[in-house]
């Protein structure tokens, strides 16, 4: 695999062995890699099509079965609330990032911009542990909103431990990703274009839905892409604000390792299934997207 | 949405959705600082100032010892990754080879691959070769992910880098180990750092490669306050959190401010 040495250079030079010199450079990084990431995957693979044979089983199960078995209902249902999770995190966060992004890239002061991009994304740097953390004090029963609310004379909302805080702290953990990924396509958006469509009569809302969103495709597709993979293996914000209930892919592949009952041959699958919907994702982007939402 | 505006001074509803935006980002943050200086714990309510939940966590000698394997799990595989992303980032740059792809595709995994995915793997892979879970079979796992993203922030600085500057130093007579340490690296400097600095906060933020790598040998600072938080609100914790938060935020600054000097520096 990545191990193997480059054998043939493509520039020849006289002076020094350049196989030698590709070799020290590549051969350290690709020698981790393929250890610690190819081989382990490679050995997952495997592990997934190693049934789970309990003794007294009258019928040998086939190789197969620790990939039928994501196809009961129970697990259809776990895999049905990540996929919802992830969906309606990336709407949520295109929603809410777009705008954002928008008046940063092209509405405030310029000299302002690379500021307020920063200060934006500056609590991605914090412990994505402690911000998710942070929303328990928030939507708990006696939290800052109900607090918020009584004193409004309003009804309290009970959120915590159900659907609504997981989406809120997804949001939360992936909105600075959307309006990086989002502001890096608008700044290039070529103005003139909105300055044409102004002066051949288009109103704002359809230069935007016209002229904005075709030109800044590549990166909604980009920002998207990222949001709804990262959401679809998100761990800590089910497990954290979504109680019970809220059992997600990554919690169930976590409990077949780590948990009471294991089975590393079902969890093996599951892991299988979920690197290889990414995978999807990433080549139907690359595929269907432009070069310049596939070099992000 | 509208056309930008030709004149400056109207507020755009853009402005007012991006204000309540910036109050959404901004909001846990606070809430966590309120609550670690309140003296009553349980409510939202004000009950006076108090520094006894930093105290507290200060001589929580569980919180120091995991903050310290935490520590030590970032410095060296930010350490190792420094080097052979650094390595890695310049050789797929310079050389083309046959299966350069596959090792290109292969280095870029680790951004993409779910965390859980990756810590599932690592975890089958140490058992299966039998080496005994500890402090060190965080950091090899903590390199896979490193490494890239050093190899990541150096290979975008490579790009615009120009080629002719390695040739003129071997042209003037440096060997290629020469050009390497005294024309290249000084100007990946910037970028290498930021990497680092990437890697770094990663590393120190990860839960889920730690928990499946670590076994009974070594809590990292995540572990220790995931154990800790599942159950209940605590007020420590908000304490722990705010340090946590001012420190990666002084980290976070030093990092843009380098990235943004280098760039300006390239732009000259």
């Amino acid at each position: 695999m990545s191990t193997k040495a480059p054998s043939a250079p493509a520039q020849v030079q006289t002076s020094s062995p350049q196989w030698l010199q590709a070799l020290l450079l590549l051969a350290p990084a690709g020698i981790w890699l393929a250890l610690l990431l190819v081989i382990p995957t490679l050995l997952i693979f495997q592990l997934s099509l190693v049934p789970d044979i309990k003794p007294g089983d009258i019928v040998n199960p086939s190789g197969l079965d620790n990939y039928l078995r994501i196809f009961q209902p129970d697990v259809l249902k776990v895999i049905g609330r990540s996929l919802l999770f992830a969906i309606g995190t990336t709407l949520l966060c295109l929603l809410m990032g777009f705008p954002v992004a928008y008046w940063i890239a092209l509405l405030s002061p310029k000299r302002w911009r690379n500021l307020l991009l920063l200060a934006f994304v500056l609590p991605l740097w914090t412990s994505s542990l402690l911000r998710s953390y942070a929303w328990i004090s928030i939507l708990r029963p006696t939290g800052v909103l109900n607090t918020l609310l009584t004193s409004l004379h309003l009804p309290t909302l009970d959120l915590l431990n159900r659907s609504p805080a997981v989406l809120i702290g997804m949001t939360y953990s992936l909105l600075p990703y959307m309006v990086l990924i989002l502001y890096a396509s608008l700044e290039k958006l070529d103005r003139r274009f909105l300055e044409a469509a102004a002066d051949l009569g288009a109103t704002p809302p359809q230069a935007f839905w016209k002229v904005t969103v075709p030109q800044t495709l590549p990166g909604i597709a980009a920002g998207s892409l990222l949001v709804f993979i990262t959401g679809l293996g998100d761990f800590i914000n089910p497990e954290l604000l979504g109680g019970t209930s809220s059992m997600t892919a990554a919690r169930l592949i976590y409990n077949q390792f780590l948990g009471a009952t294991q089975n590393w041959g079902f969890g093996s699958a599951l892991s299988m299934v979920l690197i290889l919907a990414v995978s999807l994702a990433i080549a139907l982007l690359i595929k269907y997207g432009d070069k310049n939402a596939s070099s992000l | 949405m509208q056309a930008p505006s030709k004149n400056p001074i109207r507020i755009s509803w853009q402005a007012l959705f991006s204000v309540l935006m910036f109050g959404f980002m901004y909001l846990p943050i606070l809430v966590l600082g309120f609550y670690s200086f309140n003296q009553s714990p349980n409510s939202a309510q004000w009950g006076g100032f108090t520094l006894s939940w930093y105290v507290k966590f200060f001589n929580d000698s569980r919180i120091l010892s995991a903050l310290s394997d935490s520590l030590k799990v970032a410095f060296c595989a930010v350490g190792i990754s420094a080097i052979i992303g650094t390595l890695m980032a310049v050789g797929l740059a310079r050389y083309k080879f046959p299966g350069k792809q596959l090792y290109q595709g292969v280095s870029y995994l680790p951004l993409i691959i779910p965390d859980i995915a990756i810590a599932v793997s690592t975890l089958v892979f140490l058992a299966v070769i039998a080496v005994p879970l500890s402090l060190w079979t965080i950091v090899a796992a903590h390199t896979v992910f490193c490494l890239s993203y050093v190899a990541f922030v150096v290979s975008t600085r490579l790009v615009n880098l120009n080629p002719h500057l390695e040739e003129a130093a071997q042209d003037l007579g440096a060997t290629p180990y020469q050009s390497l340490v005294m024309v290249l690296l000084p100007e990946l400097m910037p970028a290498i750092v930021s990497g680092c600095l990437l890697a770094f906060v990663l590393s120190m933020d990860d839960f889920l490669i730690s928990s499946f790598t670590a076994g009974g040998g070594a809590t990292t600072l995540p572990m220790e306050i995931f154990s800790r938080i599942r159950t209940s609100v605590k007020p420590d914790i908000n304490a722990l959190s705010v340090v946590l938060m001012v420190t990666s935020g002084a980290v976070a600054l030093i990092a843009e401010t380098i990235r943004y000097r280098s760039e300006k520096k390239r732009l000259q």
